[in-house]
């Protein structure tokens, strides 16, 4: 099992703020990483400094055994990374239509989107569908959050580095989140992805990395962790063991 | 813009008919008002296409670039030395030959201020991205060094750029005048404007700096090297305004080096109106300006400048980002 | 003493500290040490713009607010002074106490609504709106010919004891270095000299003192001020509203000194791009640049065009340099010296000797 991305000993910095202190985290390839831990704990920093948003001050980041820690950001999504942020990024005063071609890098007019994958998205969000035309401003938040996983997979990508995309989305819409992120998996996509809801992260990771205060506290697997109430409590919090 | 037709905010759209229709019993003379409207109709379309660019400047890069004035004054200067160099064709009495003469004018000056453009960008805003209070600063200083790098190369005193023979004069609509320059810049304008239109909405370059616009970290975050969109823009953006030059040269017929200066005032009012980074937001903002700057100044000479000024506040205490605010900023 | 006079704002650094004593006592005895009309001129312009520049770096420097605006104030102290001494029957101190309280009250007036304006639009809509006023300004004053004298200007009488008619004694004073004219000149320089030393050691108290902090808080970073409970607003329109009382000043100081006044005086550009770059070159939110940077870009205008005369003499044959190098491109110098400034001399003179400085403590502390 080769691992797609790795993290060695990555600091960052933002201003005068020292936000990761050495993280050190592997993502097998065609699998589903979950990265957890409480709010402040660096899991978006993290993904920021993959993304060469924020720049590691420290460390390597290595992504298919290239260097990538001083590369732009085009250039690592152009390597084959696509990013959903927590703020997901949507254009709003664009279409939904004119969102999804933005995305479709390798796409001149809608008539290069691959159309099965397009029907594909379209059975597992069907509100990209019915507001295909209208700006994309005019979602609700849950929408939204839709697009934002649309545009990462309109695509295929080598990783998908996604922010909290459960949040605000109706129980029948995360089934069918997960039922497009398990089909991702099998169609050879490398996923990381944080989450605060710990039960839709158990139906889903393989592997787990748990983070808090800027560096990795635990790392193993899914199965491992989902078994282990104890630990669960001591790494996430009581709180966590109750969203259900 | 591809907002639903239900959803398209038509109110600004209206105060430029409004405007117009609100002077008109100020003026009182129905062919008056007929040559005030066209006059302030072709001032609006030259200053939109000055202003055009330094919105989406604004907008895309986040760039306040106060030096935008010496591209104005450099396409106009150009135009002089091109047009004194086809005296055959310019005092022709034949409009073809006139605009063969015209058009590579245009093209020149636009071609030179758009290399300076890149040399603006590369050598005076490169360095100070990000840096708000510098980039004024130094936007500044480059807009001195231009005007007086143009008192080097064609003088400190302003030079004389005639209509071309055809293009003077005025047709007569019973009792109004309308001059034909006027309706020739009006026609230039609106293709300027239908022109950059098509590119936002119907392109993928145009999608690129409508997104960039809002959001220009998620661009990145999709893979595009927004870096080279910015250079682009401000090229585009800087040639736009030495067109624009042209145009306001030919429409004042004359030229000074303190042209881009004195314009500068009046593009940044206009984009006030407008919504940094809107461009219809920036064809209103023009078309208002350029109506009020003829309406008082056939009223009221003296306060002409002033009035604008009371527009622009007028409209921030409606809207205070501008009509068409661009969103996620 | 000398740390409560200047407010604990002290100059932190061997060489600024001997170069601002230099400078004060310069400009302190200059009549004296320089005799003759020129230099006494160009010492009176370089204390005219110290207290012009101190006020624009409260705003700027310390409150982070860019304002075009600034020469407007200006001109509306010196066109307050020169109406009214042009108009009084009798140029006497009643009609310039007139002059003086009438501009200050319109800058009050203008600037808290400018101030209040602030805050409906973001600092980059501020800037172009104070651009957009004070070009309408010149204009207006320009246009208002009965008023303002328009492109002519006013030239007008001051009272006695300032004009230079007014002799304190009849024979010249004879010092080795030259004769001094004991004239009202030499009164008018003196009283510019006590009210701008009065104004800067005063802007220094305002930035030093509990409000001025708040300022620096809010220049560093708005929404956090806020956050703390400060009304943002209230501070910045403050700090608008001293900042251009300041200039006012400065402005009728300079109507008194001129006794004339006209568009280009006080009003024009140049003149704030002028106070854009000194502030730039002495440094800053350090109020100290302000008085380096006048001197030094005084100086540099009234000697470095008579250089460029020079030098466009000495390249005659070679094509182009000679129109590059006259003194009627000054400008062209001045805009380069000014961009060469903000990337490589951000922090200016001040900032520069005082990071030196700090260096140097920090060595010795290892």
């Amino acid at each position: 099992m080769s691992n797609l991305l790795t993290l060695s000993g990555v600091h960052t910095h933002i201003g005068a703020y020292h936000i990761l202190h050495g993280v050190d985290l592997v993502v097998p390839a065609n699998q589903l990483t979950m990265l957890l831990g409480r709010n402040g704990a660096g899991k978006t920093t993290t993904l920021r400094t993959i993304m060469g948003l924020w720049h590691a001050s420290q460390g390597t980041v290595t992504l298919d055994g290239v260097d990538i820690t001083k590369q732009p950001t085009p250039d690592t999504v152009q390597s084959g990374v696509a990013y959903v942020p927590e703020s997901m990024g949507i254009f709003s005063d664009l279409s939904v239509r004119e969102n999804m071609l933005l995305a479709a890098r390798g796409a001149r007019t809608l008539d290069d989107i691959d159309t099965t994958r397009l029907e594909w998205i379209f059975g597992l969000f069907p509100a990209i569908k019915k507001f295909w035309l209208h700006p994309a401003g005019k979602l609700s938040g849950g929408q939204k959050q839709m697009l934002a996983v649309s545009r990462a997979i309109v695509e295929p990508r080598k990783l998908l580095l996604i922010d909290e995309p459960s949040k605000g989305l109706a129980p029948a819409i995360i089934q069918n989140m997960i039922a497009a992120f398990r089909e991702l998996k099998a169609a050879q996509t490398t996923i990381l992805l944080v989450e605060q809801n710990f039960n839709f992260a158990r139906q889903l990771g393989d592997s787990v990395a748990v983070m808090d205060d800027g560096r990795v506290v635990h790392s193993g697997s899914m199965a491992e962790l989902a078994a282990d109430e104890a630990m669960q409590s001591r790494l996430l919090g009581l709180s966590l063991g109750s969203h259900q | 813009m591809t907002l639903l037709k239900a959803d398209f905010d038509w109110k600004p759209l209206a105060l430029v008919p409004a405007l117009a229709l609100i002077a008109l019993p100020a003026v009182g003379s129905g062919s008056t008002w007929i040559t005030l409207t066209v006059a302030g109709l072709a001032m609006g379309m030259i200053i939109f296409i000055i202003a055009s660019g330094l919105t989406l400047v604004f907008g895309l890069m986040d760039v306040l670039n106060f030096g935008h004035g010496v591209f104005i004054a450099l396409g106009a200067f150009v135009a002089t030395t091109v047009l004194a160099s086809m005296t055959s064709y310019t005092q022709a009495d034949s409009l073809w030959l006139n605009l063969m003469a015209l058009l590579p004018a245009m093209l020149v000056a636009m071609a030179v201020a758009g290399a300076l453009g890149w040399v603006f960008e590369r050598l005076i805003i490169r360095p100070v991205y990000g840096m708000h209070l510098k980039q004024i600063l130094i936007t500044m200083g480059g807009m001195i060094i231009g005007e007086e790098m143009i008192k080097v190369i064609w003088g400190p005193g302003q030079i004389a750029l005639p209509l071309p023979e055809s293009l003077r004069g005025s047709f007569i609509f019973g009792d109004a005048a309308v001059e034909k320059y006027r309706l020739l810049a009006v026609l230039v304008g609106a293709a300027v404007f239908a022109a950059m239109v098509w590119t936002l909405n119907r392109t993928k370059v145009g999608l690129l700096v409508r997104a960039g616009v809002q959001d220009r970290e998620m661009v990145e975050s999709l893979g595009y090297r927004i870096r080279q969109l910015f250079i682009g823009v401000f090229v585009v953006g800087s040639a736009l305004a030495g067109l624009g030059g042209v145009m306001w040269g030919l429409y004042q017929q004359t030229v000074l080096p303190q042209m881009g200066a004195q314009v500068n005032v009046l593009i940044f009012i206009v984009i006030i109106i407008g919504g940094l980074g809107s461009t219809t937001g920036a064809l209103i903002g023009a078309l208002l300006v350029g109506l009020m700057a003829n309406y008082t100044g056939f009223l009221a000479p003296k306060v002409a400048l002033f009035s604008n000024i009371a527009l622009m506040v007028a409209i921030l205490l409606w809207r205070p980002q501008g009509v068409y605010p661009v969103t996620n900023r | 003493m000398m740390s409560r006079l200047l407010s604990n704002d002290l100059p932190r650094s061997r060489w600024l500290t001997a170069l601002l004593v230099v400078l004060f006592l310069g400009l302190l005895f200059a009549p004296f040490l320089f005799p003759g009309v020129k230099a006494l001129n160009v010492a009176a312009k370089v204390l005219i713009f110290v207290a012009l520049v101190a006020s624009f770096d409260l705003l700027l420097g310390y409150t982070g607010i860019v304002s075009f605006a600034h020469t407007m104030f200006f001109g509306i102290g010196a066109y307050g002074v020169a109406i009214s001494l042009n108009s009084a029957e009798q140029a006497g101190w009643g009609a310039l106490a007139v002059g003086v309280f009438c501009a200050l009250l319109i800058s009050l007036l203008l600037s808290l609504l400018i101030g209040l304006f602030s805050l409906r639009v973001k600092a980059i809509f501020f800037a172009m709106i104070t651009l957009a006023v004070a070009s309408a300004f010149l204009t207006l004053a320009s246009q208002l010919s009965d008023f303002t004298g328009g492109e002519d200007g006013l030239s007008f009488r001051v009272p006695e004891l300032l004009s230079p008619g007014f002799m304190l004694r009849e024979t010249p004073l004879v010092t080795p270095l030259g004769e001094v004219d004991l004239n009202g000149r030499l009164i008018t320089y003196y009283l510019i000299f006590v009210a701008v030393t009065a104004i800067f050691l005063t802007i220094l108290r305002i930035v030093n003192s509990p409000f001025g902090r708040v300022l620096q808080a809010i220049r560093e970073n708005d929404f956090r001020a806020e956050a703390l409970g400060y009304r943002t607003v209230v501070y910045r329109t403050l700090s608008n509203v001293l900042s251009a009382s300041f200039a006012t000043l400065a402005g009728c100081l300079l109507a008194i000194w001129l006794r004339y006044q006209g568009p280009d005086t006080s009003l024009s550009f140049e003149i704030m791009l002028d106070i854009l770059l000194i502030v730039v070159i002495g440094g800053m939110g350090t109020l100290y640049g302000a008085l380096i940077g006048s001197v030094i870009f005084v100086l540099a205008q009234s000697y470095l065009q008579d250089l460029l005369r020079v030098a466009g003499t000495a390249t005659e044959g070679i094509p182009l340099l000679p129109a590059l190098l006259t003194p009627d491109r000054w400008l062209l110098w001045l805009g380069v010296l000014f961009v060469l400034s903000v990337y490589y001399f951000p922090t200016g003179v001040v900032g520069k000797l005082r990071e030196r400085a700090a260096l140097v403590r920090l060595k010795g502390l290892k």
